[in-house]
């Protein structure tokens, strides 16, 4: 279909000020009379706040208060696990006690220096397993997780069975979570290969080039809020809940975020930014909060990481028959997420598993919080199946791109635990594309070849995310003087798709981009609700909602049409930023006309009356405000049906020294399988981003506490590895598939996080590939872990942990 | 109580000299109250985290005369300010001593390149994570040593000269001049001290808190590479966990002289497996008078981690030194 804006490339309107450094972050914010707030910590991983004494940095000059647990909480602290804005209890090292403001960050270093907290130490872990071991610490007081709806638990196996796991058996005890289908021991029964063992994969931070800062002061009575997000809307409905102010007195500004990746999504992911909302309050002063890279670190939430246990059956000719796969999942300092899940989902859908059972057990650690991190399930486990089915392939006789096309989903397929059919899926399209843009049966006679030290590896992967929600709310308003304006409540986390889903309303109208004013930054702009902006989502969601809201508008603009020129609504049709006569295009308005003549009309053109009664409460907030200001359009999204899922696929070559256990990619092609593209250099972007996060996850990044202490050993960007520009290749080639998805009114859906499962998934690959075929089982593969597997060295570290160099 | 995150520079005294009397004058005066400062890659992570607390700091950047490379009798002489970007790019370096060009040419990254300095480069304080967390270890004026215990992360630390401490020599140049048989000029009120680089460094039997001799006062202010291992056939080789900004999980520098196949001379030397560069004398006795081979690197390898003593995550680095002294035999 020929398109005016979709799949084309634009300028989005934020790119010059990021180029030029113009755009405004949280902490580029200031206000008269502002001061700064410094967060007091807690140095302890488990402890309880007995006794605070602050008269002293009270009494210091330049002081102007402190705010404590008990003032956010005068109720007491919320129940259950999860991020609190303050707490007396704190689970994990770094988690905040108390904040002070000061005329400067200085003078409130040097007061928070001279409060007196006395803690009371508690017990602390930081591999779950040693918490699920009799007689084991739990991380929080209570228990060692949280069963929803029931409160605290205490979990529990005999030392044996923990045991017993750690040296690789399948695990015996009762789990928390699990699902199955199909006949599990038929299928392990008709498989000619079945590959068993244990794995590990490591939770890691965000470290997200931004920090949540936060600046806050209150007006007229209402809260000023500057911070960070991967949402406009989606955050700041609940983020007025935590403050405790009532959604219309809450301005949300949020012009530009430094990365976001799942925990910015959401008000509960993010409530430090709640801190200076609330000393602002207190002291009646604008507060800046700027948070450290350490305090990033220990507040801005990691991945979970997994122990696990796999049994994996194929049947003779490649087909994965059957799968048994049994994780415990660190749930953190303050609860976790659900990837365990996730995980066991994704091989259903990515693999089309004809058996399978999964269970899960989800247990915390004294270690920072874990949420959603970009693909959290799926993700983890990409790398560790991936050379299982090359171990699968070599034994079966069966080439690797082969038993992936012969595994992969297609059209009509169903998936995961509910078998829900996918909304289209065309994943042999992009593995043959892949392998054509790689030359993979030339490159395929080059793995294992040696040169010296060095020995190449080919790697082959594939990602999956779902991708794309509903239910969410779109406005846009054709102005007086003939200009669209897009009313997007997505947030600016860099990846453009609040300009790209913008320009499914401009399609919709056929308006030039240079006459679309895309309004978002900060809710007192009158924002629909949006979905938060995770989940791989907002292509999908929001390009429906765009897309309503302009038909909305459309049908408004036609129905004044016939009204004022006679015929039917039907008749019109929309082209030039007019409205006119298919039969006859002299018989029309301008859209600067059919506007100002809404604006005469009012009622229903302009949101004063018949105002869908499904919107978000939000949204109806919006419209109400911008009622009687231009002809509206305003649309609720009810639902779509099925599982529309975002799919890439992976190809790499490396070169592995053996001498050193580092590696050089060669080559790198991912494809990207997501619909209809919006934006074609956005979802390049995407790609290559998300295969950073690729190389990051199978190669580097850790997340390291030290056992003895409880001390987080891996808070900046040396320690925890992030992989840096020389540690990517040079060249990541991208390409996609491009065909339309049936449940988006464009054919699209999201991209983001699958765009990071496959290069990881191809990455570990590739790495047992050039090491004969030898599985670690692990994420990530590091050097030291290479250099012992071919020295023969059998270190004394255990073989199944979290938080540690091995997970 | 261990210190969390501060982030924020406390109050102290700048003092700025722009002559070396000047300088000396000030390192006299203030002793150990005065941290000295070069390029502040290693001093801003301490005084932000609060870790270290001096009263003040002399920034030595602003003397001329101990910045740059110039060309002597019997070599080159380095300011010890010079930046680690100049020592990389300097064409007399590059030519001469190409070992050292490299070497600094693989410090951290290129931003910190550009202020860090060759003086700062080799007088950083131990990386040790549980030492610059601030922990009250053995380096720090404590009992104990959180990484040498039977769950301490020790993956980076050494395999070699564990006295109390086992923390590892950071320092990219350092092993280059140790394998190029640099002088270190260092300097103070009462005079003159010209060391032998390999005698710079110390380890924790000898002074558990510092890394190197320099006693409070004294600065270093160049270093001197004599021509004897110029233009030798070099090799060096940093393995890193990334390839930009990180520390050397093993490196080596070697200098070997080859005429007609047979290795006439050599000098080698490993960061990171020890608290000093560790001079490998019995790879370099072995490797005199044969004839240069694989199976010679082969044999050598062996001989360079006799007395290694791994710790519970760091027994990759014993194949990982074999295997970069073999390819520096091999060359």
């Amino acid at each position: 279909m020929a398109y005016m804006h979709i799949g084309k490339d634009f300028v989005p309107p934020d790119v010059a000020g990021k180029v030029t450094g113009r755009i405004k972050y949280a902490e580029d914010y200031s206000r008269e009379g502002m001061v700064y707030a410094r967060l007091l910590t807690s140095p302890i991983p488990h402890a309880r706040v007995v006794s605070i004494d602050a008269s002293a940095a009270l009494a210091m000059d330049g002081v102007f208060g402190i705010l404590t647990a008990d003032d956010v909480y005068p109720d007491g602290e919320p129940g259950g696990t999860g991020l609190k804005i303050l707490t007396n209890e704190p689970t994990l090292v770094g988690e905040p006690i108390l904040a002070l403001a000061a005329v400067d960050e200085k003078t409130a270093e040097s007061a928070i220096a001279a409060i007196s907290v006395t803690f009371e130490r508690l017990p602390f872990v930081l591999d779950p397993l040693d918490s699920l071991a009799e007689g084991g610490p739990d991380a929080y007081t209570g228990g060692n997780t949280f069963v929803f709806r029931e409160g605290f638990a205490s979990e529990k196996w005999s030392r044996d069975q923990v045991a017993s796991f750690r040296a690789g058996a399948e695990p015996t005890a009762e789990p928390q979570q699990q699902f199955a289908y199909g006949d599990l021991e038929a299928a392990f029964a008709q498989s000619a290969f079945v590959y068993e063992g244990s794995f590990t994969t490591a939770g890691y931070p965000h470290m997200s080039m931004e920090p949540r800062s936060a600046m806050a002061y209150w007006e007229n009575g209402k809260l000023y809020l500057h911070g960070t997000s991967q949402s406009l809307t989606g955050l700041a409905v609940d983020m007025a809940g935590i403050v405790g102010v009532p959604q219309e007195d809450f301005v949300f500004i949020n012009e530009a975020t430094g990365g976001g990746f799942g925990q910015r999504a959401r008000a509960g992911s993010i409530p430090s930014m709640a801190i200076p909302a609330k000393l602002s309050q207190k002291i009646n002063r604008p507060v800046m909060m700027r948070i450290s890279r350490e305090e990033e670190f220990t507040i801005g939430g990691a991945r979970q990481g997994f122990q696990g246990w796999l049994k994996c059956g194929f049947k003779a000719d490649g087909t994965m028959a059957a799968l048994d796969i049994y994780i415990i999942s660190d749930n953190g300092g303050k609860g976790g997420g659900g990837d365990a899940f996730a995980a066991a989902d994704c091989i259903s859908i990515l693999y089309q598993t004809e058996a399978m059972r999964f269970r899960g057990t989800a247990i915390g650690s004294n270690t920072g919080h874990r949420g959603a991190q970009r693909g959290p399930g799926q993700n983890q486990i990409a790398p560790i199946i991936a050379p299982i089915l090359d171990k699968a392939a070599a034994e079966l006789g069966i080439d690797r791109l082969a038993i992936r096309l012969l595994n992969t989903p297609q059209n009509g397929d169903v998936g995961g635990p509910q078998r829900q059919p996918l909304t289209s899926a065309y994943m042999p399209e992009a593995l043959q594309q892949g392998a054509a843009l790689f030359n993979y049966q030339e490159r395929i006679t080059r793995s294992r070849q040696r040169n010296g030290s060095k020995v190449t590896g080919i790697g082959v992967g594939q990602g999956y995310h779902n991708a794309g929600r509903s239910g969410m709310d779109g406005i846009v308003r054709l102005m007086p003087d003939g200009r669209l304006a897009v009313h997007n409540g997505v947030g600016n986390l860099g990846t453009y798709s609040y300009a790209s889903t913008s320009r499914a309303a401009a399609e919709v109208l056929q308006m030039p981009w240079e006459r679309v004013d895309v309004i978002t930054g900060r809710t007192d702009r009158n924002l629909p609700v949006t979905s938060p902006q995770d989940g791989s989502n907002s292509i999908f969601t929001n390009t429906r909602t765009n897309w309503g809201a302009a038909q909305d508008l459309l049908a408004k603009m036609k129905e004044i049409a016939a009204m004022d020129l006679g015929g039917a609504p039907a008749d019109y049709t929309v082209g030039g930023e007019r409205i006119y006569k298919i039969s006859d295009s002299s018989t029309g308005m301008t859209f600067a006309q059919i506007a100002q003549r809404g604006l005469q009309l009012g009622g229903k053109f302009t949101g004063e009356a018949e105002v869908p009664e499904d919107l978000n409460d939000f949204t109806k907030l919006s419209v109400s405000r911008l009622a009687g200001s231009a002809l509206m359009g305003i649309f609720h999204d009810s639902r779509h049906n099925n599982n529309p899922p975002g799919f890439t696929v992976t190809f790499t070559e490396i070169e592995l020294d053996t001498e050193t256990g580092k590696y050089d990619i060669v080559d790198m092609v991912t494809i990207g399988e997501c619909g209809t593209v919006m934006h074609p250099q956005g979802l390049k972007n995407q790609l290559v981003g998300g295969a950073v996060w690729g190389i990051g996850l199978s190669g580097y990044e850790r997340h390291l506490y030290d056992p003895q202490n409880g001390l987080p050993a891996s808070t900046g960007y040396w320690q925890s590895k992030v992989p840096t520009i020389l540690d990517t290749p040079a060249k990541i080639r991208t390409g996609w598939v491009d065909l339309p998805d049936p449940e988006n009114p464009v054919g699209a859906r999201g991209i983001g996080e699958p765009a990071m499962g496959a290069v990881s998934a191809a990455l570990t690959a590739a790495i047992s590939d050039a090491l004969d075929g030898h599985l670690f089982n692990a994420s990530p593969i590091t050097a030291d872990m290479i250099l012992n597997h071919l020295a023969g060295v059998t270190s004394e570290a255990v073989p199944l942990a979290q938080n540690n160099f091995r997970g | 109580m261990v210190a969390t995150s501060h982030d924020v520079m406390p109050d102290i005294e700048l003092y700025q000299p722009t002559d070396e009397a000047n300088a000396l004058a000030l390192a006299a005066t203030l002793g150990a109250d005065g941290w000295l400062l070069g390029g502040g890659q290693d001093t801003y992570g301490w005084l932000k985290d609060r870790n270290k607390t001096p009263a003040a700091m002399i920034e030595l950047t602003q003397i001329d005369a101990w910045k740059g490379i110039k060309e002597t009798a019997d070599g080159i002489e380095i300011g010890a300010v010079t930046t680690l970007t100049e020592i990389a790019n300097n064409p007399l370096v590059q030519s001469r001593f190409g070992l050292l060009a490299t070497a600094a040419g693989r410090v951290a990254s290129p931003q910190i390149r550009n202020v860090g300095t060759l003086g700062g480069n080799l007088a950083q304080d131990a990386r040790c994570w549980y030492y610059r967390r601030g922990l009250d270890c053995y380096r720090a004026g404590g009992n104990i040593c959180y990484a040498d215990s039977p769950e301490g992360l020790n993956r980076e630390h050494a395999l070699f000269g564990a006295s109390r401490c086992v923390a590892v020599s950071p320092s990219d140049t350092a092993p280059a001049l140790v394998a190029l048989d640099a002088t270190m000029v260092v300097r103070s009120s009462g005079g003159q001290r010209l060391i032998p680089a390999q005698d710079f460094f110390v380890g924790p039997s000898r002074d558990i808190v510092n890394m190197t001799v320099l006693n409070d006062g004294e600065i270093l202010t160049a270093v001197r590479i004599p021509n004897t291992w110029a233009n030798a056939e070099f090799y060096f080789e940093k393995v890193a966990d990334r390839n930009v900004w990180d520390f050397a999980l093993v490196s080596i520098a070697a200098a070997i002289k080859v005429s007609g196949g047979v290795i006439q001379d050599a000098r080698l030397a490993c960061g990171a497996v020890e608290c000093v560069p560790r001079r490998l004398e019995a790879v370099e006795n072995a490797l005199r008078g044969k004839q240069r081979s694989d199976q010679l690197a082969d044999q050598v390898a062996v001989i360079a981690t006799q007395g290694a003593r791994p710790l519970n995550y760091n027994h990759f680095k014993v194949p990982l030194m074999q295997n970069l002294v073999k390819r520096a035999v091999r060359g």
